[in-house]
């Protein structure tokens, strides 16, 4: 299938008080039409920076995206004027967030709220867009979406107002929908309804997603392709299964083995990754996991790997050691 | 293990409501949440109880009426043949000596105006146990102890990432050496290769000082890894209790079905194949439970009976207790 969205060479910086954030070194990747993209990743690894960078919703100052391309549809996001993007965004691109207790406005409707992006991107009556509101809300599985129109958010539980955030995303028919952690907030009976939900609308209208997650868990069963990213980089990308069976960075190998396995009685102790994820205050010349890697050598100290193809189609990994063998790439 | 001596704690028909006050003047009582409504369980010597379940269950709640940080609306808790319900002021601090407590929050649950040393050292001050230079020798001790470099001592907590802010928490709560130590979701605010660190951290004390932990959480998977035995709760009740394998082999209480088919597997291969039970719609609220069984509204076997009658906790097989009619 076609490329619907490529991304190259994407670089983001913040200016704090203690110097320039590095959050973002350097991203490539593609999504495909009808593809589930993972970007899985801990607290600061640049999973959610990337992915708002490409939409050019990082505030400036203090942020920047500083370089990079992201090609979609023949534009490139981060070169076209700031009236195109609003065009694309919330209508092509449409972003679901993580915390649904927050990121609606607490004095609209539900209604209102859903209804609002395909207000601004069709010349609909606010009757029309009403309707329309009507029929996602229902789609997204709340039982009567006519009355609940005129609820304020606080009327609605968490699990709910995640489906009314999945329900705005949707209400333009994106190409693309960016999830951004959407069930992180979720108790995981709620969590599983969410998932579903998703997976049953992607077949239904057909659209990319790129869900965010730290979580590999939920990431295994929904996904078709998975981006690890680490200090700024993707240090793997391979089809779910791959990743999960033949895992080729010694990061994604060490999350993997730190999270306990449901389907074997026995004990058996997580093996967890030792030291502090890093704090990017230089563009690292060197593998920024290398302080806490247990194959690293001298070379990694010296030049950062780029992600280089291992065994297995479409699978890529920024790593100068061979994780099987402990030794380094001939 | 499990014998009738070796019970540590015995929580029996606890139950905690929290008042909901209306106006302001003349306050009334317009209700209550019913937070923790008649849970009994033991807790044996040197083991870990998982509690689960989703938020507002209950589970949070429960560990701190244990430790009488909230005083239980009736019920009582037998810690060495004493009644911690009944005990007031200075014999209740000289018990909770030996019960601590692991918060959820690295981020809030350390006083950001206080050094490494005072905030461990505070527990030995109050009671007295070590002082002046032999405090200080124990609190570098016990950052030796947790993995922290001994050294800072002086900093303050803001210099530290989440996860050796977690190690601070352990630290003082095993300032005075306790016998039973809550973790109310010690992890669930750290990233998941700081989680194993922190997980693997507990288990290493435990064998080291003979702990026991009631181990409060919302993740499946972790609470199964450290748990000997997993109570599982829903609205106030204890659902399901059973040990570890067992209750991941044979869950019978419909609700604990569920949560277990809910929990995504790290495994693609597992995740094809797998069936899950959705269930339909959100917990009710705890202010108005629903007759009978409480998760009836949204069971796919309900009853008649199930709104009538609520359901005990009843003994299925040795050592695995169901609160269900079917």
């Amino acid at each position: 299938m076609a490329d619907i969205l490529q991304v190259t060479d994407l670089e983001t910086q913040f200016k704090t008080r203690e110097g320039v954030i590095h959050a973002v070194n350097g991203v490539n990747f593609s999504l495909k039409e009808g593809e589930t993209l993972g970007i899985v990743g801990e607290s600061g690894c640049g999973k959610s920076v990337s992915m708002m960078s490409l939409l050019r919703l990082i505030p400036n100052p203090p942020g920047k995206v500083l370089a990079g391309k992201a090609l979609f549809e023949n534009q490139d996001l981060l070169s076209i004027s700031d009236n195109e993007v609003r065009k694309v965004r919330g209508s092509k691109i449409s972003v679901v967030f993580q915390d649904p207790m927050t990121s609606f406005n607490p004095v609209l409707t539900i209604g209102d709220q859903v209804s609002e992006p395909f207000r601004v991107h069709s010349d609909a009556s606010k009757t029309d867009a009403l309707d329309r509101a009507v029929k996602y809300i229902d789609l997204v599985g709340i039982p009567n979406p006519r009355e609940r129109l005129n609820d304020y958010p606080h009327q609605f539980s968490g699990g709910m107002r995640q489906r009314a955030m999945i329900a705005m995303g949707l209400i333009c028919e994106p190409k693309i929908l960016i999830a951004d952690e959407p069930t992180t907030a979720l108790d995981v009976t709620i969590q599983a309804q969410i998932v579903e939900l998703v997976k049953r609308l992607q077949n239904e209208l057909g659209m990319s997603i790129i869900w965010i997650t730290h979580d590999l868990g939920i990431i295994a069963g929904l996904a078709d392709r998975v981006n690890v990213m680490y200090g700024g980089y993707i240090v793997e990308t391979a089809p779910v299964k791959d990743l999960y069976k033949n895992p080729q960075h010694p990061y994604t190998i060490g999350l993997l083995g730190s999270l306990p396995r449901m389907d074997s009685s026995e004990y058996r102790r997580l093996t967890s990754i030792d030291g502090l994820p890093p704090i990017l205050l230089e563009k690292p010349n060197y593998c920024c996991f290398e302080p806490r890697c247990r194959f690293a050598v001298d070379k990694c100290r010296n030049m950062n790997p780029g992600l280089l193809q291992v065994e297995g189609e479409g699978h890529f990994a920024a790593c100068w050691v061979n994780p099987k063998t402990g030794k380094e790439y001939a | 293990m499990m014998s009738e001596n070796n019970i540590l704690l015995k929580v029996d028909n606890l139950v905690k409501l929290f008042p909901i006050k209306k106006g302001s003047l003349f306050s009334r009582n317009a209700g209550y949440v019913h937070a923790v409504d008649g849970v009994s369980f033991n807790i044996y010597q040197g083991e870990t109880l998982g509690l689960v379940g989703e938020s507002g269950c209950g589970k949070s709640t429960t560990g701190r009426t244990i430790l009488q940080l909230y005083p239980p609306t009736s019920g009582s808790v037998w810690f060495n043949g004493e009644d911690l319900a009944v005990l007031q002021g200075k014999k209740l601090r000289q018990k909770r000596r030996q019960l601590q407590m692991i918060f959820q929050d690295p981020y809030a649950s350390l006083n950001p105006r206080m050094t490494v040393a005072q905030i461990i050292g505070e527990p030995m001050e109050i009671h007295k146990t070590f002082q002046g230079e032999a405090k200080l020798k124990r609190v570098r001790e016990l950052l030796e102890l947790v993995g922290l470099n001994p050294t800072f001592i002086n900093r303050y907590p803001h210099e530290f990432s989440g996860g050796q802010r977690q190690r601070i928490g352990i630290a003082r709560a095993l300032a005075l050496e306790p016998k039973l130590i809550v973790c109310d979701e010690p992890i669930s605010a750290l990233d998941v290769s700081i989680q194993a660190q922190v997980v693997n951290l507990l288990e290493d004390l435990q064998q080291k000082m003979g702990l026991t932990y009631l181990f409060i959480a919302h993740d499946l998977s972790m609470v199964r890894h450290i748990s000997n035995r997993i109570a599982v709760m829903y609205l106030g009740k204890i659902v399901e209790l059973a040990d570890r394998n067992e209750l991941y082999a044979d869950p019978r209480h419909p609700y604990a079905q569920a949560l277990l088919s809910a929990i995504p597997f790290p495994d693609p291969f597992i995740e094809e194949t797998r069936k899950r039970i959705i269930l339909e719609g959100d917990v009710p609220s705890p202010v108005n439970p629903p007759s009978g069984c409480r998760f009836r509204t949204r069971c796919r076997y309900a009853k008649e009976i199930c709104s009538v009658e609520d359901p005990e906790l009843k003994e299925i097989k040795p050592g695995h207790s169901v609160a269900c009619h079917f």
